[in-house]
């Protein structure tokens, strides 16, 4: 009994959480350097089907995203199921591509110009018609550089 | 004495209880407003639209490699129905012609790969089309460069080594306008 009760007379001493701050700032880098603030909502369901071929797209300020999906289930009842683009935050027709991709370019500096890619985020189960579509109208405004998003196969 | 004074005022440290709590707070927040950024694909670059109806330039059929991909997402290469498994494989031996077969491409040099797909093909089964020919062009110029080089083919090879491999084996994959039987109404 003597035996235990001497232990129990050592003071505790208290973990030192001064590190703490480092720890999470530490993470907190980590988390700022990887995140990409969603610039858009999603109004359409985008999956991007998987490849293998993939290239990674590196200066993101030379790129523009467009989106070809399905509207997701709140936008269902008024814009049906019918595949759609959506540029930026809002549903788009075809036609509406050039004006978009003229914005976008008239931010760039004209020697970067050529090197804007327009970065196709089309969900795997939409038919090919609109993007067909999409893709002439790409190649009408002079918009050749184009990436098909993808996710790599898992092996 | 005064000197003394100061010093013991200096030693005070800023209490940096709360440090932590105003990190965990911004942490808190980039977790949630994060998506990992998964900025990948296959880079492609579409021809230049013009009005004008292309030239009819008549192709020994042994150099063209026609790949149809219709409605239901089925295969047909050269006439036959493949499995999308088999493509890359077939696709090589077409390029390279390794057995000089008569039926197969006379050199890479002048190898055509066409892609023709249906408006209503499933955008998965194109892609991981286009993957599978653009794969077969990467395998091909991999081993070629290992061969010349000793490494494999990359973009930040030097230009020439590039282009002395683009020059044997370039990638000429034509896309026909599609043809419209199964598109969704």
């Amino acid at each position: 009994m003597s035996k235990f009760s001497k232990g129990k007379k050592k003071p505790q001493p208290a973990i030192s959480t001064a590190s703490l701050p480092d720890i999470v700032f530490m993470l907190l880098f980590f988390f700022m350097v990887v995140t990409k603030l969603r610039d858009s909502e999603l109004m359409v369901k985008v999956s991007t089907p998987f490849a293998t071929q993939l290239t990674k797209l590196e200066d993101k300020s030379l790129v523009n995203y467009l989106y070809i999906g399905r509207p997701v289930e709140k936008f269902r009842s008024t814009y049906g199921t019918k595949p759609r683009l959506q540029l930026s935050d809002k549903f788009a027709n075809i036609n509406e591509i050039p004006i978009f991709l003229e914005r976008f370019r008239v931010k760039i500096p004209e020697g970067q110009r050529t090197k804007i890619t327009t970065s196709l985020r089309v969900d795997g189960q939409v038919t090919m018609g609109i993007v067909q579509d999409v893709k002439t109208e790409l190649r009408k405004a002079n918009q050749l550089k184009i990436n098909y998003s993808a996710k790599k196969r898992p092996e | 004495m005064a000197k003394k004074n100061s010093r013991d005022r200096m030693s005070n440290e800023i209490n940096a209880g709360s440090m932590a709590d105003i990190a965990f707070l911004l942490l808190i927040f980039f977790l949630v407003t994060t998506t990992i950024a998964e900025d990948k694909g296959i880079t492609v670059k579409l021809p230049p639209w013009s009005e004008e109806d292309p030239d009819i330039t008549k192709l020994k059929s042994r150099n063209v490699f026609a790949v149809l991909v219709n409605a239901q997402n089925d295969l047909l290469v050269r006439g036959e129905v493949m499995d999308i498994e088999m493509l890359r494989e077939k696709t090589k031996e077409f390029i390279v012609n390794p057995t000089k077969r008569e039926d197969l491409s006379e050199r890479p040099t002048k190898a055509i790969i066409t892609l023709k797909n249906d408006r209503g093909t499933n955008y998965e089964t194109y892609v991981s089309v286009y993957n599978e020919l653009k794969a077969a062009y990467d395998e091909l110029w991999d081993e070629m460069c290992l061969r010349k080089y000793g490494v494999k083919y990359s973009e930040d090879l030097p230009l020439a080594w590039r282009k002395s491999i683009k020059d044997e084996i370039p990638m000429v994959l034509s896309e026909a306008e599609p043809t419209n039987f199964g598109e969704e109404k």
